[in-house]
């Protein structure tokens, strides 16, 4: 194989997870946007997604579907664990943050943790649920298989460089997720009254947007993403446990960051940057060194743009 | 209704005469009072599956001697020492585990534990209380063995300067020594070798590279992983590039063995895949997904599995599935090792004093134990050096040949 292989090869796998980063990163920046609140509590609803996505696989003996039955399959995970982590995440909102509205950030800050907490705990009790494909609940807090039903060829046939149906898929799902939500933001009337929200809230009010209604929305299309994200997650890395939406969140608030918090093209451009900037410290310099590389870039951009890559000038306040 | 109704009543009337009967054949025990085993392994996590099998080792042990020696009567508590957090063996845990077992005046030997970064934290805790503490499971030499660990190990381990901590496996620097001459007969000529950068796995990939420059394989690569990380897709990518013929990983399964093997097949890697004892547990196989492991990849570990045991170990096997009902995870004839040690040494001892226990374990020799008789040597380690080779088919675990000797 050629270093050029290799190179193209990190790219790719660096573009796919970057690709699942990102779209769990725009949950995050649009809450931001909108009620300048961190939801940590986003990667938690994240991974209840991918456990619901694994009891639909489970219920329904999807494994034995045959490739035009698993099509659907992968297509009824989807919305099913969008709408699911959307309503989760608005319940989260109606029932936490929505009475905290009027109170410090830092209150609806440390309800965002509790909220984490919880959802973590429902997940540790959700995985000692006795089905097979939970090891019929022999442990709960162990990492489960995702069976592949993705099958895992190599499109590009013997070489080297492989792109496999699951790459495919993450960019198939992705990139019409992104284009379809930045036209709403831009030419709705919900993404304008979104726009205006987080503008602000009190003259938004006075024109007579419905603000909680506007909020209550975001924080559902931004769990409904992470909704998709996390059933592409699982089809990509084939392993789910109730600790992942730690680190995804982590990966995922990195890059909400870099790319300027707020900001939907920058979570993806956070997002992309993270993804490659791991596969590239893998090939080339060391795995262990990966982490370290990574909050090294953050720590670095934010001295130089304390407002990400493309944040926007105003002043943070959590 | 009524028909259970009289079955109850007939059921109550039957255990109180039972439990009358039961009360006189006690006649004025020599020894009154209890002796408690505590045990320190992890039960949270995808390693509870082994530590059930373990625990009823144990328990299958104190039932032999009917839960009694010479009227003490012998209590046993199966503590944890994982945590959800870490969803694996927890230093806190341990911790504290270490420090309630000194404080129960009971307590008088302490089985665990599983990892060996766990017996770091609890053996100089028991140490300077002078508890006795028997390990099924943990293979890092350092803990006993001096010379091949860090300079201060193994007496940083012994504060009080007697020895107070055995085991009752052989250890890391015997296997990965085996992993790397079984490497060699299955033709390996490049080795990849990956660690989870903790004390265990980092501990035998070390040996396994030194032995396997030894055997003039050549070694194409050596890497700690992120035991957290989604995936090791671009790890996968590196590997593949330096196409070696084998990849060892020193590692567990809870520090993501199973997903290091998913993304190595999924990432094209198509040669062969070596692990030690940590993974030979059927939680591995359920993480990695049997489609990946089968065929192409070897489990070394340092025992025999229960299924190729003859003599002691054999009636082990019968036994433990009478009891239970299903057959025992690798580590569970140690769990019913290490317990039978201590109750042989509370036998001879006659004592509640943990010093005269800790004689009679230390003093333990010719062991009818389950991979034949054994005896402790000076430093705590057991003179056993069994150890077998296995792979995967099917989904199952396959014996494939005793390693060593």
């Amino acid at each position: 194989m050629l270093d050029f292989e290799v190179f193209s090869q990190q790219l790719i796998t660096g573009l796919s997870n970057g690709m699942i980063i990102a779209l769990i990163a725009i949950g995050y920046t649009m809450v931001y946007g909108i009620i300048e609140l961190i939801n940590f509590a986003h990667g938690d609803v994240f991974m209840l997604g991918a456990f619901l996505a694994l009891t639909l696989l489970g219920a329904l003996g999807m494994e034995a579907w045959g490739p035009s039955g698993q099509v659907f399959g992968v297509a009824l995970m989807l919305i099913g664990s969008a709408v699911f982590c959307g309503g989760l995440n608005w319940s989260l909102d109606r029932l936490a943050y929505r009475a905290l509205r009027k109170s410090s950030k830092l209150s609806l800050l440390v309800s965002a943790i509790g909220c984490s907490f919880v959802c973590m705990n429902l997940g540790l009790f959700w995985g000692g649920a006795p089905m097979k494909v939970f090891a019929n609940g022999n442990s709960a807090a162990a990492p489960k298989d995702f069976p592949a039903i993705i099958p895992q060829i190599n499109l590009l046939g013997d070489g080297f460089l492989r792109i496999t149906p699951g790459d495919l898929l993450v960019f198939a799902v992705t990139i019409p997720l992104m284009v379809g939500l930045t036209f709403m933001v831009k030419r709705t009337r919900l993404g304008r009254a979104m726009r205006a929200v987080a503008q602000d809230p009190i003259a938004a009010s006075l024109m007579g947007i419905p603000v909680d209604r506007v909020i209550g929305a975001t924080f559902f299309i931004g769990g409904a993403l992470g909704g998709f994200a996390s059933v592409i997650y699982s089809l990509y890395n084939n392993t789910i446990g109730f600790q992942m939406g730690t680190r995804a969140g982590l990966d995922a608030f990195t890059a909400a960051v870099l790319g300027g918090i707020g900001s939907l093209p920058g979570a993806v451009l956070g997002g992309l940057t993270i993804g490659c900037v791991r596969s590239m410290s893998d090939q080339y310099l060391e795995t262990r060194w990966t982490n370290t590389i990574v909050f090294c870039i953050l720590v670095l951009i934010l001295i130089f743009r304390p407002n990400g890559l493309l944040g926007s000038t105003r002043r943070e306040k959590v | 209704m009524k028909n259970s109704a009289v079955i109850i009543s007939i059921f109550g009337a039957c255990s109180v005469l039972f439990a009358a009967a039961q009360d006189s054949k006690v006649v004025a025990p020599a020894n009154a009072g209890t002796l408690k085993i505590i045990s320190s392994l992890p039960r949270t996590g995808s390693a509870n599956a082994q530590t059930n099998t373990m625990v009823n080792g144990i328990k299958l042990a104190i039932d032999e001697v009917g839960g009694q020696i010479d009227g003490w009567k012998i209590a046993y508590e199966d503590m944890d020492d994982a945590s959800p957090q870490r969803g694996n063996w927890d230093p806190a845990v341990e911790a504290q585990n270490a420090n309630a077992a000194v404080k129960d005046s009971d307590c008088i030997a302490y089985i665990g534990t599983f990892n060996s970064g766990a017996a770091k934290v609890a053996i100089p805790i028991l140490n300077r209380a002078g508890l006795a503490m028997v390990s099924p499971a943990n293979t890092y030499p350092g803990l006993t063995k001096p010379g091949f660990g860090e300079a201060n190990e193994p007496l940083v381990y012994r504060p009080s300067g007697k020895i107070n901590y055995f085991r009752v496996v052989p250890t890391d620097d015997l296997q990965g020594v085996e992993a790397a001459n079984w490497a060699k007969t299955l033709k390996a000529g490049k080795v990849f070798i990956l660690h989870d950068r903790e004390l265990y796995g980092k501990g035998i990939a070390d040996v396994f590279r030194k032995q396997a420059e030894k055997l003039g394989i050549e070694v194409v690569g050596f890497e700690g992983i992120d035991s957290k990380a989604a995936n090791y897709r671009s790890l996968a990518t590196k590997v593949k590039a330096t196409s070696p013929d084998l990849v060892y990983f020193g590692g567990t399964t809870q520090s993501n063995a199973g997903q290091v093997a998913k993304d190595l097949r999924s990432g094209g890697y198509e040669g062969m895949f070596m692990v030690p004892d940590g993974c030979f547990e059927q939680a591995f196989i359920e993480a990695a997904g049997a489609a990946n492991l089968n065929g192409k990849t070897y489990i070394t570990f340092g025992g025999l599995p229960a299924e190729e045991m003859t003599g002691k170990g054999a009636d082990f096997r019968a036994a433990y599935k009478l009891k239970f009902g299903a057959d025992p995870e690798a580590y569970a004839s140690y769990g019913y090792e290490a317990a039978r040690v201590v109750l042989q040494a509370i036998a001879q001892a006659k004592t509640k004093d943990r010093a005269g226990i800790l004689a009679a374990i230390s003093a333990t020799k010719d062991f009818d134990g389950v991979l034949g008789k054994w005896s402790f040597d000076a430093n705590g380690d057991t003179s056993s050096r069994v150890m077998s080779g296995q792979t995967v088919q099917d989904g199952k675990f396959v014996f494939v040949k005793v390693l060593g000797n």
